[in-house]
């Protein structure tokens, strides 16, 4: 800030609680001109002061809270531009991004000059860096077997992942189960690990611009025959002779494709919902279905373990 | 205390009665709305899948309905009261006393329809659009002529320490509702906020703080200065003190907003001011305190006998415990636990059902007989029963959300060997839930008060002259 306002603040700041100072002393002494414990001579509906000192507990602890005051802004920012004699910080004052902050992060690590943040992430990545570079170094197929590997996986997935896929993995709609050993990019260690990494951005186009509402009515009738649902065969047949523009991505046999994340039409598994009518508003409106990318969030090594624990879920079955 | 009873001829007391009454009315709606949304926390299914009964539209209603529909109408019911009554003068007018008036209910009535319907300005504490806070400042504006235009021309040589309390809440919430409710309106239903970002959050918690500071404690504290000197029948404690406390409470609380926004992208320099000023604060509010605690010395056996008494004294000691708690709650390590947490729910219920309504319903006790020409209330049976269940219902409420609040707070913060948290979030919810149902037992208890109350001023304004007797005083 510039030092006229810096000024500014210093000078209202340390002015109030001296006023407070000030306006303690002078009340402590007896200006009234009544004699104490008398009352005030004035008198309103009835009632009357009393002229009581101030009670002399109550005076110390007003010092006290005083003194404490110029103490603390003396060794921790506080007035405008001054830092502080004891040179804490929060965090870096100036950042206004997260790329900021990171690299202001890492500016601090470099020359030492530690702000709280970075101390309390350096000592975390210190303490606890260790531990999830071990396991790094172990495969997801191996860490897949080991129950406490599992259990920090779990709880790195309770505390990021559950607030869509569920406490259980089991997702809801628009999220899915992950416990099904039904993928939507591939279920293998490696392609599980790149979703949580890079995040996924599905695009299910709206159709109804394109194909009419008879035309979606016909499609959504066909798509809901591949897994075996009864539909009216004349529906169905009209939406198979259409049934090209979605096999672009879903397949010409419907079984979905893990390059665009397009589900599988026929395993009767319905991101979501598979009533008609929901069916009809997927293929009407489109689906944007997001997975956020995770390696700025949790880095690679905790989510080398996520994947471990989201593999396992559908290992036994 | 005879005195008190005779009816003064040359007074407004038809506005007063008018705001005393709504007093009554709008905390029982604000309350109870406060009950059911206590109760949605425990069975989601109250909000019966209907979106204006949903718990993000009805909270902001139960806050605005019992901080300024119930305080707002108990301040301007004591304040207009105490004003003349101190001033030795009428009201300055009695038009603008009629406006305030209904100007403040059909702000109160907007409100009651405008948040169920979900519009908002998204600011906790000045939810209510644009169209409605003009309405406001033109309501506040009649205020401040009325009160301070009363206070000109008082027969009094001083002014009494209640009107400069009053005074102080009239003038600084009328600054702070307008500097926070600077927004650029696209609709006339809709606007956005003039500031952006950080400094919109300092100015919401400048002004968010400070409806704390000013509106339910420098208000509130005008109103004991008054209520229980009198209801006491004894003088004031300490004159002095009410001068030490009055000019360092009124300058230290304008700086204690920045504690809502410790941890957040809010600089250093303000957080560290906001917690300064927050922890000396404590100082001074004890002094409103003991001088009302202290001026029942000599006078302790009233407690006994006069459950108006008690509500007041009571009032003040969770007003103590609040202002304690407070400042503690905004230094920052106690905050880093504290923050987010039930703790605050807590503390902010030990304020306003503790010490707002408690000295609120122990001055409208006080007022009601005196205001529509009784010797006494209908039931001092009756008052002592609502004192009982507000007070059972404030402890069952606040321990309640301080168990909950410190849980949760630990849950949060705990962490394994490897650094993982120990608990979901979902988790400290469940943990919590027993302790939801016991603060919504604290609101069914207050509630039940209210009604209680109700029903005692409708019997006390409906009872036939001459059927009341007043109580022989015990010597």
């Amino acid at each position: 800030m510039s030092s006229f306002w810096s000024i500014w603040i210093s000078v209202i700041t340390l002015g109030t609680i001296l006023g407070c100072f000030l306006l303690l002393r002078w009340c402590l002494k007896n200006k009234t001109g009544v004699k104490e414990g008398d009352d005030m001579h004035h008198e309103f509906d009835g009632i009357v002061e009393i002229n009581n000192p101030l009670p002399r507990w109550w005076t110390i602890m007003f010092y006290a809270t005083i003194v404490w005051g110029f103490i603390y802004l003396a060794l921790y920012p506080g007035l405008g531009n001054f830092k502080g004699l004891l040179g804490w910080e929060s965090s870096n004052q100036d950042i206004r991004s997260l790329a900021e902050s990171k690299a202001a992060h890492a500016e601090d690590l470099a020359n030492g000059s530690l702000n709280e943040y970075s101390r309390a992430m350096a000592a975390a990545e210190e303490r606890f860096g260790p531990i999830f570079e071990a396991y790094a170094q172990r495969s997801v197929e191996d860490l897949a077997t080991d129950q406490e590997a599992l259990k920090v996986g779990q709880r790195l997935f309770l505390q990021n992942c559950s607030q869509c896929h569920g406490s259980d993995a089991r997702g809801q709609r628009g999220f899915p189960d992950l416990t099904d050993n039904d993928w939507l990019y591939g279920g293998n260690p490696a392609q599980i690990k790149e979703t949580i990494m890079q995040g996924r951005h599905a695009a299910m186009p709206a159709w109804v611009d394109s194909l009419g509402e008879q035309g979606v009515k016909e499609v959504v009738a066909y798509a809901l025959s591949l897994s075996g649902r009864k539909v009216d065969p004349v529906l169905a047949d009209a939406g198979k002779a259409q049934f090209a523009v979605c096999a672009a991505c879903h397949g010409q046999d419907g079984k979905g494709n893990y390059a665009f994340g397009a589900p599988d039409l026929t395993d009767n598994i319905w991101l979501y919902g598979g009533s008609e009518m929901a069916v009809t508003e997927t293929v009407t409106h489109g689906r944007n279905g997001v997975m956020p990318a995770w390696k700025d969030i949790l880095g690679e090594n905790k989510i080398h373990l996520v994947t471990a624990y989201v593999y396992s879920l559908s290992q036994d079955q | 205390m005879s005195e008190t009873s005779r009816a003064h001829p040359e007074y407004n007391y038809k506005v007063v009665r008018q705001f005393a009454v709504m007093t009554v009315i709008w905390g029982i709606v604000g309350m109870t709305v406060g009950v059911l949304i206590a109760s949605q926390l425990i069975w989601p299914e109250m909000n019966f899948n209907t979106p204006w009964l949903t718990y993000s539209r009805l909270r902001p209603l139960h806050t605005n309905a019992v901080i300024f529909a119930f305080g707002g109408c108990a301040l301007f019911a004591t304040s207009y009261y105490v004003v003349q009554r101190t001033c030795q003068v009428k009201l300055f007018s009695d038009k603008l006393a009629s406006f305030t008036f209904w100007g403040w209910q059909a702000v109160i009535i907007a409100a009651v329809i405008s948040l169920p319907l979900g519009l908002t300005s998204s600011k906790e504490y000045a939810e209510l659009e644009w169209p409605i806070d003009i309405l406001i400042t033109l309501v506040w504006v009649a205020y401040a002529i009325n009160f301070f235009g009363t206070l000109v021309v008082r027969k009094t040589s001083h002014i009494y320490v209640a009107n400069w309390f009053f005074g102080a809440f009239i003038l600084t919430v009328a600054v702070l509702h307008i500097a926070n409710s600077m927004v650029v309106p696209v609709s006339f239903t809709k606007s956005y906020s003039l500031y952006a970002g950080t400094v919109d959050a300092m100015v919401q918690w400048w002004y968010g703080h400070n409806a704390v500071g000013f509106f339910l404690t420098a208000g509130f504290l005008g109103m004991m200065y008054y209520f229980v000197p009198k209801q006491a029948g004894r003088p004031v404690y300490s004159y002095r003190l009410s001068v030490v406390h009055f000019w360092a409470l009124i300058s230290l609380y304008i700086w204690a907003g920045p504690h809502h926004l410790h941890y957040t992208a809010l600089p250093d320099w303000a957080q560290s001011v906001g917690m300064v000023m927050s922890v000396i604060l404590f100082v001074p509010s004890w002094g409103g305190m003991i001088n009302g605690i202290m001026t029942l010395s000599g006078a302790w056996h009233k407690l006994r006998t006069d459950p108006i008494l008690r509500f007041l004294i009571v009032s003040l000691s969770f007003y103590g415990m609040s202002t304690f708690e407070g400042p503690m709650m905004a230094i920052k390590t106690v905050n880093a636990l504290s923050h987010y947490t039930d703790w605050t729910v807590g503390h902010v219920h030990s304020g306003a059902l503790g010490w707002v309504a408690m000295v609120s319903i122990g001055s409208i006790y006080h007022l009601i007989p005196i205001l529509f020409g009784q010797p006494k209330m209908y039931s001092t049976k009756l008052v002592n029963v609502h004192f009982w269940l507000a007070t059972i219902g404030v402890v069952l409420y606040i321990v309640a959300m301080w168990i909950s609040g410190v849980m949760q707070g630990l849950m949060w913060r705990a962490v394994n060997t490897d650094g993982t948290l120990t608990y979901t979030f979902i988790e400290s919810i469940e943990a919590s839930k027993p302790f939801y149902f016991v603060r919504f037992l604290g609101g069914i208890f207050v509630v039940a008060g209210m009604l209680i109350m109700a029903y005692n001023c409708y019997r006390t304004i409906k009872a036939p002259k001459g059927s009341l007797q007043a109580e022989a005083q015990p010597a």
